[in-house]
């Protein structure tokens, strides 16, 4: 779905919004970690969209939150449209190539996600679960998720809780507890008041700010160079586990 | 360096002109292309297996054992046996006995297969795919290299006593190859036993093929078998050439389009920039494939598939001799050119594995004597004193 009446909210600073980095406050980090990488995944289909406006909203609200806690934060941005073809590719020949195989890089190793999709036919749109579709099960154990979606009613509001959070719980992500739905409705509403979107967003992005804080530095750093098959058992032990 | 071809034996649609061979064309053209590819000098010829349509080859020691008969010298192999479905006594009595008909002019490549439903189909559950693989080939090495075997498992009924006949030709099984694509606990099991390993990189990008042959590799040197460098390695590879590279696109991409596989996906463009699929005139591909030694160091065996997604006979045909008179003997020769010392250049002939086996004093007897206990007999007779079998 599409929102044509808030087109007008999207920021337009971007050039580029693939590759849109935000970012990073003045204070020092609170870990020698380095920044932290935030991704945010959109679904949003028209360009502008009202879903990566969602998106874009709950990513800095993350990032001022970090800020207040002395965490510094990088988001980077990856529009699903732009790799719509390439996912589909990936999904009829098992690997993904090119860009994709950078973005999917990009966001198994982020240290959290904001995903964020339109709701079609009551839940995530097909681009956003084909793509979650094409990464590897186990790519995204422990990761920091916030969930975002939008809507044209708001009667589809619990579809972020039926639809959405059961996907990431079974990749065993770690998904923030409030999650964003907005409706065409919600994007009228005043700031600052409880229950309005502003006040979830900050809410959820505070969330998320304090999960990622509470950790260190992203895992992959401290993994070291790349051992793609090192948890692959020794003959031994397979020859053993059959014996016993 | 061996060059040669793997059929997957689909029964495909020609999309150009429709027309669609029937079982029987489709394993006589199977016939034709591997006598050609002997007559036109090709080194391997390698049949895969399946149990299902739209393939063929479920059969292929009846195959490759006629195949033994009217060729010379192409070496005969499978790409791939399942080892996970097929009883490993079986597989034991169909390669040695191909392996004796061909006069050691074979070997195998084993694979656990792509096909989820086979499983069940030969009673296994794919639940344990990984752990049939290992305790299959295991039992198979057993009834190969000791005349009289007792054996217990998991996934089979025990044996005692039991004699795997014919014996190995010269008292040497036959070259196994292990085939994966995804699982590096083959590539691990390939290793342990210091056998070939090949990786079927058709539709995959290098970099995934690199890490698996590289995986193999270090692994092979940490179980003994010499330098990771000298670890018997094979890729797959596909192909379709003519002298000029802009007909080879115009006439191959129908096929390309519709391709069981990738067909109605990514474009040939991307297709061939991301996975060795190459199409184009035989400088191209000599370009394409010479340079795979730079990714996965010096490699014995390169196998091209050429006669699927419905390209009709008298094509598959041409492109067999173009590779063996235009390809073939440039990639050879630059293998052998940049071949470091030490590494060998093809993997072990039976000739080779016999000279080995006598050199360590491993070739065993050609014969095992027993007796014909069966002969007039009904099956259940004997089964009245089971500790017989153990005790004689």
């Amino acid at each position: 779905m599409t929102s044509g009446g808030t087109l007008d909210l999207v920021n337009r600073h971007n050039a580029d919004p693939r590759t849109r980095r935000s970012s990073v406050n003045h204070l020092e980090p609170a870990t020698t970690a380095g920044p932290r990488r935030v991704v945010l995944v959109s679904a949003g289909l028209s360009q502008p969209s009202s879903t990566r406006l969602l998106g874009d909203r709950l990513a800095d609200a993350t990032v001022a939150s970090l800020a207040e806690q002395g965490v510094g934060a990088t988001v980077e941005t990856v529009e699903l449209r732009d790799h719509a073809h390439a996912i589909m590719d990936a999904m009829l020949t098992g690997f993904a190539s090119g860009d994709l195989a950078h973005v999917i890089e990009q966001v198994t190793h982020a240290d959290a996600l904001v995903l964020v999709t339109p709701l079609f036919t009551t839940t995530y749109s097909g681009l956003f679960k084909s793509f979650v579709d094409i990464l590897d099960k186990d790519s995204l154990v422990g990761m920091p998720v916030l969930l975002g979606a939008t809507g044209g009613t708001p009667r589809h509001s619990l579809a972020l809780e039926y639809g959405l959070r059961p996907l990431f719980t079974y990749l065993r992500a770690d998904v923030a507890t409030t999650t964003v739905f907005a409706a065409t409705d919600d994007w009228a509403e005043a700031g600052g008041s409880a229950g309005t979107l502003p006040e979830r967003v900050r809410r959820a992005g505070g969330e998320l700010a304090r999960t990622i804080a509470s950790r260190d530095g992203r895992q992959a750093a401290a993994s070291g160079p790349d051992a793609p098959f090192a948890g692959t058992p020794s003959f031994e032990d397979m020859l053993g586990g059959l014996a016993g | 360096m061996q060059f040669g071809i793997f059929t997957v034996s689909d029964v495909t649609t020609d999309p150009t002109t429709g027309r669609t061979p029937d079982d029987t064309e489709r394993v006589r053209n199977i016939l034709t292309i591997a006598k050609h590819a002997d007559e036109a000098g090709l080194d391997v010829f390698a049949t895969g297996e399946h149990h299902n349509p739209p393939f063929v080859a479920s059969s292929p020691t009846t195959m490759l054992g006629y195949l033994a008969g009217v060729t010379e010298n192409i070496t005969l192999s499978t790409a791939t046996t399942l080892i996970t479905t097929n009883d490993p006594v079986r597989i034991a009595e169909e390669y040695a006995m191909l392996q004796v008909i061909s006069d050691g002019r074979m070997d195998l490549m084993l694979g656990r297969g792509n096909t989820g439903p086979v499983y069940p189909w030969f009673g296994q559950d794919i639940r344990q795919g990984v752990n049939l693989a290992i305790e299959n080939y295991a039992l198979l090495r057993r009834l190969w290299t000791e005349d009289v075997v007792d054996w217990q498992g998991k996934f089979r009924t025990p044996l005692q006593g039991f004699t795997s006949t014919p014996r190995p030709l010269d008292g040497v099984p036959p070259f196994v190859w292990h085939g994966s694509i995804r699982s590096p606990e083959i590539a691990e099991q390939a290793a342990y036993y210091g056998d070939g390993f090949l990786h079927n990189n058709i539709f995959w990008p290098m970099e995934h093929t690199k890490q698996m042959v590289a995986f193999y590799r270090e692994r092979f040197e940490h179980y003994g078998h010499g330098r990771a460098d000298q670890a018997i390695v094979g890729l797959g590879g596909q192909v379709f050439v003519r002298k000029d590279s802009q007909r080879a696109w115009d006439e191959f991409r129908p096929y390309f389009d519709e391709a069981p596989v990738y067909g109605h996906g990514p474009s040939m463009e991307d297709f061939t920039r991301e996975t060795p699929l190459t199409v184009g005139s035989p400088q191209q591909v000599i370009d394409r494939y010479a340079a795979f030694r730079e990714e996965v160091g010096d490699y014995q065996r390169q196998l091209f598939l050429v006669d699927h997604a419905g390209l009709p006979l008298k094509t598959v045909l041409e492109q067999i001799d173009i590779l063996a008179e235009d390809i073939v003997p440039v990639l050879r020769a630059e293998a052998d050119r940049h071949r470091p010392e030490g590494v060998p250049s093809n993997p072990p002939s039976h000739a080779d594995l016999v000279a080995e086996a006598q050199a360590t004093g491993e070739a065993t007897g050609l014969h095992v004597v027993g007796e014909d206990r069966w002969t007039g007999r009904r099956a259940e007779d004997d089964t009245q004193d089971p500790a017989e079998a153990v005790t004689r």
